[in-house]
Formats: C-alpha cells, sequence, structure tokens
C-alpha cells in the first residue's frame, strides 16, 4: 500500500449557518491513487471539495495539502500550492468570452514564462488528448456540455498538476464520452503520477477507476476502502447504492 | 534560472540535465540559443530528471524546428511514455477563424435589418393582437399578474420619477427665468414651465426613466426564461409565452405609465412654481392662474398619447430583445444591455418625430 499522502484532513467540520454540513470529517487522500467521493444528494460531498481547495471556509480542523498547511492569508503559497493543483467544476466552468484555445492558455501565460509556439503546441496535445483540438477556436457557448466539460478538464491539467480534482466528471455525458474520459483518468494517473480526487455517482465510472472510494453520508464518513471492500462491507447504505446499478 | 540545470554540447551531443519542465523551459531555451550548437545529432536525455508535458512540447519544437536532423538517446520508460502521451504529431490544430472585416460586418448588418424588422413588427403584431384580446379576457395569463406589474413598474417608480421631475421643473424655471427676467416677463416662465412639463419633459424623462429600471427588467428576465428553455416549457404546454408572459407587462406599463407622467407634469410644474414664487417674485395665484390659462387640452393629449406610445415601444423592444436572447448567463447581460439602449435610443427619437408631427 502506497503510504505518501498528499491531502491531510483532521476534525474537519464546516457549517452553513445552524447546519453541519461536514461533520467531524478525518480522511487522507493518497499519492498516485484515484479516490472516489461518494454519498447521496447533500450528504456533502462538493462542500467537502470546496473545502480542501479553500473555496468554503472550514468552521474547524485541519487540512494539509503536500504535508503543508494551507494557509489561506499567506497568497504566495497558496498561489504556489494551486499551481499544484488542476480542478475540474461541475459544468465546467469555462470563461464564456473566450476561445476554448484562449481559455486552455490562461494558466500557461499566467504562471509560466512560455512562449506563444509552445502553448499552442500544448494545447493542440491537450486538447487532442480531450479530443477536442478542432473546436480549438470556439468559444465555450457554442460546444455542448460535455465538450464544454471536456475542454475543462484540458484547462485543468495544463500545468501538469499533481493533485487533480474532478467535481462530476461524467455527468450528463455518453456512456462512450464517459469511458474515454474515466481512460483519460487513468492514463494521467499511471503516466503523470496524479494523485486524482474524483466526486461521481456513476457506477460504471467508479468501477473502473477507483483505487479506493469514500461514501459520505450526513456530513459523515460511512465508508473508506477499496471497491471490493465496499460491496461486502456490511452496511446497508454502502450496498444498496451498489446494488441500485446491477441489473 | 534554475541552477540545477546544466546544458552541454560536445561532439554533435546535446546534454541536457536537470529538470525539463514549464518552469525550467525558458531558461533552457535561452541557453540552448547562447551555447548556438549546431549540427546536433543527438540529445541525451539520461540527465533529465523530469519531463512533464511541456517538457514533451518543447522537445518537439526543439526537432522540429532547431535541431531536424537530430534524434533523443538514453530515453527512460517513463520518458518514453511521457513523450508517447503528450508529443503533438497525432493532433494539430484547426486554422484560426480569421474576425470579419468592418465592411463585411457592416453589410452583414445592413442585410440582417430585413429579419430583425420582420421579426419586429411580427412581435408587434402578435403584442397588440394578444392584448387586445387580453383586455377582454383572462384566460392566458396569471392571476393578479397585471396588478402585480402595475406595483412593479408603476407603483417602485414614484419616488424617483418624482425627484427627478421636480428637479427639472426647478432646472428649467432657473434656466430660463434668469433670461426672461431681463425683459421684464418673468411670469411667462409659469407658460415655458407649463408647456415643455406637459407636452415634451414630462413624457420623456418618465420613458427614459422606465426604460432604464423596466425596460431592462423585462428584457432580463424575459431573457433569462429564454435561456433556461423556460420559453420553450411554456409553448410545449400550448401556453402562448407572450400571451402569458409579454401581455400582463404591456396592459400594466400602459396603465402605469400615463399615471406616472400625470405625476411627473405636476411636480415639474411645481418645481417651477417654487422658483418663480421665491426667486421671481410671483404671486401663488398668478403662477397658478397663468399655468391653467395657457394648457389646452391639446397639450394633454400630446403628453398622454406619447407617454403611450413610449409605453409600448420599451414594452416591445425589451421582449424583442429578450427573445433574441441565447447562449446562457452572458446572453442575459448582452441582451439587456442593448434593449436598455435601443428602448432610450427609440424614446428620444420617436419624442423627435411626434415633435415635428404636432408642430406642422
Amino acid at each position: 500500500m502506497k503510504t505518501e499522502a498528499v491531502i491531510e484532513i483532521k476534525g474537519l467540520v464546516t457549517r452553513f449557518g445552524e447546519r453541519t454540513i461536514l461533520n467531524h470529517i478525518d480522511l487522507d487522500f493518497f499519492k498516485n491513487d484515484v479516490t472516489v467521493i461518494l454519498g447521496g444528494s447533500g450528504s456533502g460531498k462538493t462542500t467537502l471539495l470546496k473545502s480542501i481547495l479553500g473555496l468554503v471556509t472550514a468552521d474547524e480542523g485541519d487540512i494539509r495539502l503536500f504535508g503543508q498547511e494551507f494557509d489561506l492569508e499567506d497568497e504566495a503559497s497558496v498561489n504556489a500550492t494551486l499551481q499544484r493543483i488542476g480542478v475540474l467544476f461541475q459544468n465546467g466552468a469555462l470563461l464564456n468570452s473566450i476561445s476554448v484555445l484562449e481559455n486552455f492558455a490562461i494558466p500557461l501565460e499566467q504562471h509560466t514564462k512560455l512562449d506563444q509556439s509552445l502553448i499552442k503546441q500544448m494545447a493542440s496535445v491537450k486538447l487532442g488528448m480531450v479530443g477536442l483540438a478542432q473546436a480549438a477556436h470556439q468559444l465555450p457557448s457554442e460546444l455542448s456540455g460535455g465538450m464544454r466539460k471536456r475542454a475543462a478538464l484540458a484547462r485543468a491539467i495544463a500545468l501538469d498538476p499533481e493533485l487533480l480534482f474532478c467535481d462530476e466528471p461524467s455527468a450528463g455525458l455518453d456512456p462512450i464520452t464517459s469511458a474515454a474520459l474515466d481512460d483519460l483518468i487513468l492514463t494521467l494517473r499511471d503516466q503523470l503520477q496524479m494523485s486524482i480526487v474524483v466526486v461521481t455517482h456513476e457506477l460504471a465510472s467508479i468501477h473502473r477507476i477507483a483505487d479506493r472510494i469514500v461514501f459520505l453520508e450526513k456530513g459523515k464518513i460511512l465508508f473508506h476502502g477499496s471497491v471490493p471492500e465496499a460491496k461486502s462491507c456490511g452496511l446497508e447504505v454502502v450496498e444498496k447504492f451498489f446494488q441500485a446499478g446491477t441489473f | 534560472m534554475n541552477p540545477e540545470n546544466q546544458i552541454k554540447y560536445e561532439a554533435g551531443c546535446l546534454f541536457i540535465e536537470g529538470q525539463l519542465s514549464h518552469v525550467t523551459i525558458p531558461g533552457i531555451a535561452r541557453r540552448i540559443k547562447k551555447l548556438g550548437a549546431r549540427d546536433v545529432e543527438t540529445i541525451d536525455m539520461a540527465g533529465v530528471t523530469k519531463l512533464d508535458s511541456a517538457g514533451v512540447g518543447f522537445l518537439d519544437q526543439l526537432l522540429e524546428k532547431q535541431f531536424p536532423s537530430a534524434r533523443l538517446v538514453n530515453v527512460s520508460e517513463a520518458q518514453t511514455s511521457a513523450l508517447d502521451t503528450f508529443s503533438a504529431k497525432h493532433h494539430q490544430l484547426p486554422e484560426a477563424i480569421v474576425p470579419e472585416g468592418l465592411f463585411e460586418k457592416m453589410g452583414d448588418a445592413v442585410y440582417q435589418l430585413r429579419h430583425h424588422f420582420a421579426n419586429l413588427v411580427l412581435l408587434i403584431s402578435e403584442i397588440t393582437y394578444w392584448s387586445a384580446v387580453g383586455i377582454f379576457s383572462r384566460k392566458g395569463r396569471r392571476k393578479g399578474a397585471v396588478l402585480q406589474q402595475i406595483l412593479l413598474i408603476g407603483n417602485n417608480a414614484i419616488g424617483i420619477i418624482a425627484l427627478l421631475s421636480f428637479v427639472l421643473g426647478l432646472i428649467l424655471a432657473l434656466q430660463s427665468a434668469a433670461q426672461l427676467r431681463q425683459f421684464g416677463a418673468s411670469i411667462y416662465v409659469a407658460d415655458l414651465i407649463a408647456i415643455s412639463m406637459v407636452r415634451e419633459m414630462g413624457p420623456m424623462m418618465t420613458a427614459i426613466i422606465i426604460a432604464g429600471r423596466s425596460g431592462s427588467a423585462f428584457a432580463a428576465e424575459i431573457s433569462s426564461m429564454k435561456v433556461s428553455e423556460e420559453i420553450d416549457a411554456l409553448r410545449m404546454m400550448a401556453v402562448n409565452p407572450i400571451r402569458y408572459v409579454v401581455v400582463p407587462k404591456f396592459l400594466a406599463i400602459t396603465i402605469s405609465m400615463p399615471l406616472l407622467v400625470t405625476l411627473s407634469m405636476v411636480l415639474g410644474i411645481f418645481g417651477g412654481f417654487i422658483i418663480g414664487v421665491s426667486y421671481l417674485d410671483l404671486t401663488p395665484v398668478s403662477y397658478i392662474n397663468e399655468t391653467l390659462s395657457i394648457l389646452t387640452l391639446e397639450d394633454l393629449m400630446v403628453g398622454y398619447s406619447k407617454s403611450i406610445f413610449f409605453a409600448g415601444v420599451i414594452i416591445v423592444i425589451g421582449s424583442y430583445y429578450g427573445f433574441r436572447a441565447e447562449g446562457g448567463a452572458e446572453g442575459v447581460g448582452r441582451v439587456t444591455t442593448s434593449a436598455v439602449v435601443a428602448s432610450i435610443f427609440a424614446v428620444i427619437f420617436l419624442d423627435a418625430i411626434f415633435s415635428l408631427i404636432y408642430m406642422v
């Protein structure tokens, strides 16, 4: 078992007003693993993701990324850490006023001194990897939902991040595209030694990509382990989840 | 740059040592240039500790442009897989789309005009038809929708219109008082304020404020309904969207506008009255008598007919742009801006035409 943790979470509590969304989460994410976060609607999956990234402020607890405290006050260190992280948002979150290519180029132009021709070449490679090289000059609003998501994935991996977060990457995609996206995620893990955190509901995709799964329920971790372990863990909710997809 | 990078060139072989990543590439590129190496036959990869996608891209460019006859040697297994994954040979970006030139754009805009015109006429006819039907039948609109819209358009605009008209009356009176006083014709300030507020300023100011306040709100509401497929959903429920969404607004604004214009006229004249009495030493009674004697029914008719016309223009333009929206939240913002600009333009332009018509 790999031991190096890229994310360590201790005693994380996040509240929205009176409601406690995350209730004392203790969790480690390991290097070179695909960890899938599961759970019903409102179980706190997206909030967990956003708490790790600092988009939602945690009320209590300790989050360490790459072994370092993620101190939101210290902008320089936050920026340095964020350059090692890629995030694929639920609806892609491409900037709508600029083309796919320009969207892809944002992190490279802002954080590196690479020249334009190299950026273009990298764009052709990574947009090609997600199957969108032909759409490079189109605006995000001209693309379908699935294409937008794939373009956003290309943008998320522009800087070859060590850690990639994907919020529902295959939601709303057809099974073929979804499988291609899963293959891409596995490629990233194997070729680039990326650690990947995925929030998803798709059973097929969980079976394909998950090295380990984290099952959230009402803001607590119900189960943490591999897929085969989950199927025979004796917890009714978790087993029901996996049975729901078998015909 | 990174001190760990070592570039050496020996006998046709280029040695790169250290990381080859998006951080170090600009420095490495500069150093290779400085070495001035030509006739590179091999690039030795043994010293490369890290190779990311930018590094692969860089090597691709190096092999393609600077050293076309060179090849990579001592490539490790991990590097091979990185090269396989990120090599650009498989993908080509399409040609960039050349933006249209100025004349092409202008020509296109003119050519598109006929569509706009046709659609606008169609929309006007539909709104007119369904509004006429809507006066007699409640069918096809929500209960209390018209009243709600009247509150939204009329009631909530009372404050701003009252204040602005009052200030406008003050300004007009002050500006003209200075001139008229020289001739001892101070009393004509009352005439000037009365006629200009009733015939011109009242309707126009009100229309401009309503265009900014409510015209933008219509465009935003209808366009966001359009982009979130609510309009399509209404159609599929066999509900005419114009009848359901636009008609209540049209009726509401047609009722509200004359009332707001009345308010504007009265407060404008009141502003003039304040100046006349306090600054020009006119007696209140003489000011009011002068005002009442100069105003004719025709003046009022001109003012009110304009206001109803403006109301229609604001609704038609707001909904026309609203129904044209596409492309998500950005589209909503775009059409809202266009709708406000277009309706203010239309109001002022129409006002000019009205002035011409009534002059003759």
